[in-house]
């Protein structure tokens, strides 16, 4: 390497989510090699498959370079461009939404995918006044938020994560690959090498289930049967955490059980002097076994019954909520889930058996002093270690929340919250149950030329916190918060360009996506969404009247925009993965993280943080002018420092450096140096906690005070853990016309009523109700493969060898009942369509599932890929075969396939069956679509062959 | 593995004409001791060793065909302690060498008398033909053993591919020099005709017994030894790279087995069963153009024989590379 | 004598490809690059790699092994390949055992390819000769590189660690240690070619629950069974009067 030449800089991967920090070498300004920074301390120093490629990212021939107009006359996925300028794209924008912001904000519709800057994005979002944003969460893994922040006040996907350094038993469920890849595998082998068990609960073995010491292979959307029957054996067997659960969660609450009470199914309160003004007392009641009798909870001496029935003086049947829960998993034994979930009944319960017994005899105990928020003096941190983790194995089921209600649970009684060895939050978590964050609850909140009344996303806490309108229906395009998925916390994304075209509950004018495929592989129902989208109403309008994109690359949705914003690629953009998002924090402490360009933008591309601060300012939205109206920031860095949510908060994107000098963090002044120090330190900043703030964070008094003098959380009161969720009894309360404020619509009372149960119960997946099982008996799922990211790497010359195309993996028994062999040609068909591809038999997945990885398949021509390219002759894309929607049934007839509680996209519950395609049938996927175009600006041209060397193009 | 063209023509190039080399000297041989007469001596032998090296280096363009670098080709001469193929790269163009020199004498009729003592003349190419007949074998020594040398391409590693190399270019060389005959010196048809065929008999002899010995083979390394994992049910799901790779391509032919079995039969037939016919009809009925049909036909037998010599060696490292 | 590998554990990679990529990025650029890749973008991409990652299937269902298994040049103690090669091209060194080609004498001939059981060695079909691991001969003594990072391009990737680098000649460095104590094996040892990399096996980590486990006096249902009588219940009291 010539030494005059060769620059090493530092930055932030973006190759997956997971937010590595690179070193980045280059080469007479190209980029020579990228590799894992060793003193970042998310990734240290190892790197993936993704992040090596980064190359044939950052130089690939699909970048597109120009800001494109759909050419008058042609139709949308034609992908026929001219070029403007990106002055003329800004004034475009600005008329546009300038005028929907003074008549009709919500007209205005942004949605992301998967993208690191929902506080940017949402913050615009909220200052233009539209209700209508979110970004992925709602199609990936809400269920997976939702489910245990209502339960623990964390959860797992970006939020908090599995001790593997000091678990001895490790159970995953229904994990591929997830958010946090190089870390969990940097954890997992070292849990492994010190002689941990590791036990993967999935019905497929591959990736990290492949070195599980066990694999437990669970037909799809059952595993809410065996966790309860996980939970029904370890209660009987008596190897629960008792003081966890008396101390720390809501367990020996007393509830009403007087079926004919309001208030049936409440903790019982009592006010007591020094109550008022609290926002939160402490005023629930246990039954104490000592002096028979009910006191306040937490009363000093009291040891409450878990177990039991009481009536209290005034003649109130009551049980302590443990009892409710052991009543409601009475009849859910191992032998009942075996015949669900397929897993033998003995199984089940020796699984029980070593989680309960590795939880009570392996207890750690760390010699860290410590006060929970009742004052007590602990002299040491105690854990029990075993750990779980799962993901969208659990979370992409319409049951999903229930099931991941129901893991949360068996967690909190095997004793592992927050305790070594166990489950870890990570900053800003553990947050309130539910979180403070509210929508509007009403159309008032929506007004011209005003910022939304409330965040576009919120946490409901009842049924009043709804963003419904008089008649209860939904005010967002998305139907979010709504009764028909009260608690949808990140939105509906994949029901927002349906409901968008239908025009239900309105139509909209202007719809804005950034970073999310939704003509492919984003969108369940693919097909006929990409004609959505190309869809006229009867004056020859579009249904969706403008459609702006903003993409880095050539993917199938930008054919359907009418303005294309090209972004830079993360090697050429500054970002921040902030504490008021989703930042990369540890289990010691927050941590957040930034990017800065390595190498200039390529031709036009603009980073999209820079156009929202352009077009913010343009539109004079509140946050981005002064108050004579002129612009505030230079640019988004300039933004990113000065910014303060309020004036004066010394809160802003970024929490670390903050003040004058750089002396503060997480508050403090804007500090004008904040980018330089950002860069010296590797682009992280990482805050350790005392040690004694470490652990016990719900309950944690010095902790909580922490939390709340830095501004993290509101309160300081102890987060209890919601065995029993009084939030959905609220919601079934008002579903029986029991709860003053707010009632379903009569269409959903039952469906309120009978998924808002307050403790987790096993339903079969929607779709499997409404379907013909014995004509679709098969469930099909899609997987990560590591050395993808979604739809993004088939550009990428590097990894798209790896998996050029994918197949449908299958047990050898259906070709040998279907008369098909390996590698043949067969059709997947589903209730809503079918797909051709080529099968694989494999003995790795359980025989009543068939599976494949996720978005390899692509349309032609797109991506920058020759039309015979291997992804779209022979690769297939399962999402043509899953429906957005759920058959019209008696609760609906346009109801998403999701959750009925969270709205999450129920991905993985479409049945299916599998047959051998005809002999005269063409050796190629179906359906096939016309062959993209490349489009103006796309400045790279694909070669036929090179052989990449940095440095190279410089050379004269 | 996967049969390169310019390999296959390259040993069967040259094969023939080392065989033809024999039959020249062989035929010398013998009208020295006066067991036969050549008449058009300096026409027969000259033309001979012309037709030969235009073989000779028919094959050699062929394996410039092989080399990424034929540039470097030179370099290839510097390993003859240790490598076959470049023992091969000395001794083909010594050979060549040798064939020139013994077709040129010839042309010119230099034949100087060597000795004082009274032999009949043509010593020196005597001397010539028989280095040259050293050189040739070792030729196909070396030939066969670039193949045979290679201990886990099992189907190769036997004396048999040397062997079977010397046999089946001996034959063609000798099918070809009665082809040849027939024009310099028709008096030959005989000698070499009946040697073609006992040389193509006796090849078939040793090519059916590869061929059954190779039936038989018991593979030492299998996917348990290949990945170290015992089990009796292995399979492999992904290779790592699904466009294929060099690995995908130079050790496959690509074909079915059907594809393999009938390439098998046909070889068989065409090497062995119709020249000898062929060779046999020429001297009963003495229509010398048959001569020219059995060579032809023998020599894309050879063109099969090779192809399937290199398409049944299974490489080791396909068990790594089990394509679907 | 030294002979340096890499033994890589079985028992940890799950499969993520990050050695493959990682080296190609390496070392195209680098002394033995560039690697060149085929129809990039087109049907059948195909291109150089030096590593690859491969999946098998052990036994059937349910009591199935999914066994990622990568895979580069082996360094042979004793490599076939070498001693075939016409031109000398193909080489092993003294000094660490690190088996090299010379890309300016190799003539692509492709005859070590054959002489390799393993199929590490592919040819490039542009600069025609014929490549494979380097095992990063140009980090591992580059001075200019921070000590930590001397290290082979995927060994310092691999996310599990599950590649380790090292001498195996020397009883006392970490790969000999791993291979003694963990049970690492040769590839295709039946034909001597004594491979340098070594591999490492599953282990499983199984429990045991003895009955009598589950039975414990401190069980926490014994506290609920206790309750104090409410004072309206009958008592023997009641009946008697003695
Ligand atoms: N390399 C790579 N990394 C990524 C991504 C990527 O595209 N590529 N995407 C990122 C994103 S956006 C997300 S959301 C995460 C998701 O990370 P994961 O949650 O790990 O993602 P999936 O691949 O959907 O994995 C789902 C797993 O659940 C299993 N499964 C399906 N149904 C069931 C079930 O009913 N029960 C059980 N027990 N298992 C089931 C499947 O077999 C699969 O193994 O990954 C992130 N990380
Ligand atoms: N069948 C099936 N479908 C699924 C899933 C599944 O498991 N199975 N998983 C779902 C989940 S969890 C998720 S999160 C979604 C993911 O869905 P998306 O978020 O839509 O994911 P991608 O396909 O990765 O990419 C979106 C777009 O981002 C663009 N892009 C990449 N880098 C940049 C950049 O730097 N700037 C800009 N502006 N654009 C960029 C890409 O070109 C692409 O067009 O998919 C969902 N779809
Ligand atoms: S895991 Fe994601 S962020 Fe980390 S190196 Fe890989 S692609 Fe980059
Ligand atoms: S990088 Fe490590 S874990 Fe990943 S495939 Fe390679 S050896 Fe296995
Ligand atoms: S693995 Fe193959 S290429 Fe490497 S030293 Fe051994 S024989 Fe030679
Ligand atoms: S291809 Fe190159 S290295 Fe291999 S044997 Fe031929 S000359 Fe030697
Ligand atoms: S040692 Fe270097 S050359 Fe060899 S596989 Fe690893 S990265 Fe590639
Ligand atoms: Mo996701």
């Amino acid at each position: 390497m010539s030494e005059s030449r060769t620059e090493v800089k530092n930055t932030t991967c973006y190759m997956c989510a997971c937010r590595c920090g690179i070193r980045v070498t280059l080469k007479e300004g190209e980029v020579r090699y990228i590799q894992g920074n060793p003193d970042h301390p998310l990734n240290k120093g190892v790197i993936c498959a993704k992040g090596s490629s980064g190359i044939m990212k950052q130089y690939s021939p699909a970048r597109i370079t120009k800001p494109l107009l759909r050419r008058p006359g042609s139709h949308r996925g034609d992908a026929e461009f001219q070029e403007i300028s990106w002055d003329e794209a800004f004034t475009l924008m600005a008329e546009r939404l300038g005028h929907l912001r003074q008549t009709d904000p919500k007209k205005f519709a942004l949605f992301t995918g998967r993208d690191q800057m929902q506080a940017l994005t949402g913050m615009f979002a909220r200052q233009f006044g539209t209700p209508n944003y979110a970004a992925h969460g709602g199609f990936c893994s809400v269920n997976m938020a939702a489910g245990m922040i209502y339960t623990i006040g964390g959860s797992f996907w970006e939020f908090g994560g599995p001790d593997l350094e000091r678990a001895r038993l490790f159970i995953m469920i229904g994990t591929a690959e997830d958010h946090h890849s190089n870390p969990l595998k940097i954890a997992l082998s070292q849990f492994k090498r010190n002689g941990g068990r590791f036990i993967s609960i999935n019905p497929v073995r591959t990736g990290y289930s492949a070195i599980a010491d066990d694999w437990i292979p669970i037909k799809p959307g059952t595993d809410g049967a065996l966790l309860l029957a996980l939970i029904h054996e370890t209660i009987n067997t008596g190897l629960y955490d008792r003081e966890f659960l008396t101390q720390y969660s809501n367990a020996a609450q007393l509830v009403n059980v007087n079926t004919k009470d309001d208030d049936y199914g409440l903790f019982i309160r009592t006010y007591e002097e020094g109550d008022e003004g609290k926002v939160h007392p402490q005023d629930q009641l246990w039954w104490d076994r000592l002096n028979n009798q009910a006191v306040r909870t937490h009363t000093k001496g009291a040891d409450p019954f878990l177990l039991g029935e009481f009536t209290l003086e005034d003649g109130t049947l009551v049980k302590p909520a443990f009892q409710m829960l052991v009543d409601q998993v009475k009849d859910y034994t191992p032998e009942w889930a075996a015949n669900i979930t397929g897993i033998p009944a003995e199984r089940i319960r020796t699984l029980a058996h070593e989680m309960g017994i590795v939880a009570r005899d392996e207890k750690i105990e760390l010699p860290i002093a410590w006060t929970d928020v009742w004052g007590n003096e602990h002299a040491a941190v105690t854990g029990n270690p075993v750990a779980f983790h799962a993901m969208r194995g659990l979370a992409a089921h319409s049951n999903g929340f229930q099931t991941i209600r129901a893991l949360a649970i068996l967690m909190s009684i095997l004793g592992t919250i927050d305790r070594p060895g166990g489950f870890r939050h990570k900053a800003p978590f553990p947050r309130p149950i539910p979180p403070c964050p509210k929508t509007p609850n009403g159309p008032q909140g929506v007004k011209a030329n005003e910022p939304l009344g409330g965040m576009p996303l919120g946490w409901p806490a009842d049924p009043n916190d709804l963003f419904v309108d008089g008649k209860g229906e939904p005010i967002r395009i998305d139907k979010a918060f709504s009764w028909e998925y009260p608690l949808s916390v990140h939105g509906l994304m994949h029901n927002a360009i349906t409901n968008a075209w239908r025009g239900d509950p309105y139509p909209i004018d202007t719809l804005m996506i950034f970073m999310a495929n939704m003509a492919w592989n984003s969108s369940m129902n693919t097909e006929q969404v990409r004609q959505m989208l190309n869809d006229k109403d009867e004056q020859g309008e579009y249904k969706i009247p403008f459609l702006i994109v903003c993409d880095a690359f050539q993917s199938e949705m930008v054919a359907y925009a009418d303005l294309v914003l090209p972004d830079t690629t993360y090697l050429e953009r500054h970002d921040v993965m902030s504490m008021l998002d989703r930042p990369i924090s540890e289990f010691d402490g927050p941590v957040d993280s930034v990017r800065i360009p390595v190498v200039p933008p390529t031709g036009q591309c603009k980073p999209f943080q820079e156009v929202l601060i352009e077009l913010g300012t343009r539109l004079k939205l509140p946050a981005f002018v002064t108050k004579e109206g002129r612009r505030k920031y230079r640019d988004y860095p300039d933004f990113i420092v000065n910014f303060e949510t309020e004036p004066g908060s010394g809160i802003g994107f970024l929490a670390g450096w903050r003040g004058k000098g750089g002396e503060k963090f997480m508050r403090g002044e804007p500090n004008p140096k904040q980018w330089e120090m950002y860069e010296k330190n590797n682009c992280v900043y990482q805050y350790h906690l005392p040690r004694s703030y470490q652990y016990m964070r719900n309950w944690n008094e010095g902790y909580l005070e922490w939390a709340q003098h830095h501004r993290l959380t509101r309160y300081t009161d102890p987060i209890n853990i919601h065995i029993y969720s009084e939030v959905l009894q609220k919601f079934r309360l008002a579903a029986q016309g029991k709860y003053a404020g707010k009632q379903p619509p009569e269409r959903l009372r039952k469906r309120i009523e009978t998924y808002f149960d307050p403790l987790p119960f096993f339903y079969e997946p929607l779709e499997a109700q409404l379907s013909d099982k014995h004509q679709y008996p098969l469930s099909a799922v899609t997987q990560r493969p590591m050395a993808m990211y979604h739809s993004w790497d088939s550009q990428n010359a590097w990894l798209r060898q790896i998996h050029a195309h994918n197949y449908l993996y299958l047990s050898p028994e259906l070709g040998r009942k279907g008369g098909f062999k390996d590698g043949d040609w067969v059709w997947v068909e589903s209730m809503h369509g079918k797909v051709r591809c080529m099968c694989r038999f494999s003995e790795a997945v359980e025989p009543g599932t068939v599976w494949t990885w996720n978005a390899i398949g692509k349309a032609a021509g797109a991506w920058s890929l020759s039309a015979e390219a291997n992804e779209s002759q022979k690769g297939f894309l399962l999402n043509h075969v899953i429906s957005e929607e759920l058959p019209p049934h008696a609760d609906g007839e346009h109801l998403s396939n999701s959750d009925p509680i969270t709205g999450q996209a129920a991905w993985y519950d479409v049945r299916v069956k599998v047959y051998k395609a005809g002999p005269g049938e063409p050796q190629q996927t179906s359906p096939q679509f016309e062959p993209m175009r490349r489009m103006p600006g796309q400045s790279i041209k694909p070669k036929s062959w090179f052989g990449y060397v940095a440095g190279k193009r410089n050379k004269s | 593995m996967h049969p390169a063209f310019s390999v296959i023509f390259l040993t069967t190039l040259i094969g023939v004409g080392q065989g033809l080399f024999l039959g020249l000297f062989t035929a010398q041989y013998y009208s020295a001791f006066k067991l036969i007469s050549v008449e058009n001596a300096q026409g027969f032998y000259s033309g001979g060793s012309l037709v030969a090296l235009l073989f000779l280096f028919g094959g050699l363009g062929a394996s410039f065909f092989h080399l990424g670098h034929p540039e470097r080709a030179w370099r290839a001469a510097t390993q003859w302690r240790t490598s076959w193929l470049s023992r091969e790269v000395i001794v083909l163009p010594a050979f060549i060498f040798i064939v020139f020199v013994y077709g040129a004498l010839y042309y010119f009729g230099w034949d100087p008398n060597l000795t004082s003592a009274n032999l009949p003349a043509g010593q020196l190419s005597f001397l010539v033909g028989v280095a040259g007949t050293v050189v040739c074998f070792a030729l196909f020594l070396c030939t066969g053993m670039i193949y045979g040398c290679i201990k886990f391409l099992q189907e190769w590693h036997t004396p048999l591919t040397p062997l079977n190399y010397t046999l089946l270019g001996t034959a063609s060389g000798f099918t070809l020099a009665a082809g040849f005959a027939a024009s310099y010196a028709p008096e030959l048809i005989r000698f070499f005709g009946e040697l073609a065929v006992i040389l193509t008999l006796v090849a078939a002899v040793f090519r059916i017994w590869a061929l059954l010995r190779n039936f038989r083979i018991k593979h030492r390394s299998t996917l348990q030894t290949a990945i170290g994992v015992r089990h009796n049910q292995i399979v492999q799901k992904a290779q790592g790279a699904m466009g294929g790779s060099f690995n995908t391509r130079e050790y496959f032919h690509g074909r079915s087995a059907a594809f393999l079995k009938s390439m098998k039969y046909l070889f068989l037939v065409l090497t062995f069963v119709i020249p000898v016919l062929l060779l046999v009809l020429a001297m009963s009925t003495g229509i010398n153009s048959l001569l020219g049909l059995a060579f032809a036909v023998q020599y894309l037998g050879l063109i099969a024989e090779r192809w399937f010599f290199f398409a049944q060696a299974r490489h080791p490292q396909n068990l790594y590379y089990q394509t679907l | 004598m030294t002979q340096l590998a890499l033994v890589i554990d079985l028992n940890v990679c799950v499969g993520c490809h990050a050695c493959v990529t990682s080296c190609k990025q390496w070392n195209t650029s680098g002394s033995a690059g560039p690697m060149s890749d085929d129809r990039p973008y087109g049907k059948d991409p195909t291109g150089t790699f030096f590593n690859r990652v491969q999946t098998f299937e052990v036994g059937s269902f349910p009591k199935t092994e999914t066994v990622h298994f990568p895979k580069s040049c082996l360094h042979c103690e004793d490599p076939p390949c070498v001693p075939v090669c016409p031109t000398g091209a193909s080489y092993k060194r003294k000094e660490d055992g690190i088996v090299l080609v010379d890309y300016d004498k190799c003539i692509g001939c492709k005859y070590c390819s054959w002489a390799c059981p393993y199929g590490a060695r592919e040819i490039d079909e542009h600069q025609k000769v014929m490549k494979k691991c380097t095992l990063c001969v140009d980090r591992i003594y580059d001075q200019k590189l921070p000590e930590a990072e001397r290290k082979p391009a995927c060994v310092l990737a691999c996310p599990t660690s599950a590649r380790l680098f090292g001498d195996v000649h020397d009883p006392d460095s970490m790969v000999s240690v791993a291979i003694r104590e963990e049970g690492g094996y040769p590839l295709m040892p039946e034909w001597g070619t004594q491979p340098s990399n070594h591999y490492l096996p599953r282990r499983k980590t199984k429990m045991h629950i003895h009955e009598d486990e589950l039975v414990r006096v401190d069980n926490p249902l014994a506290k609920e069974q206790f309750k104090v009588p409410d004072s309206d219940d009958p008592f023997l009291e009641d009946a008697s009067s003695w």
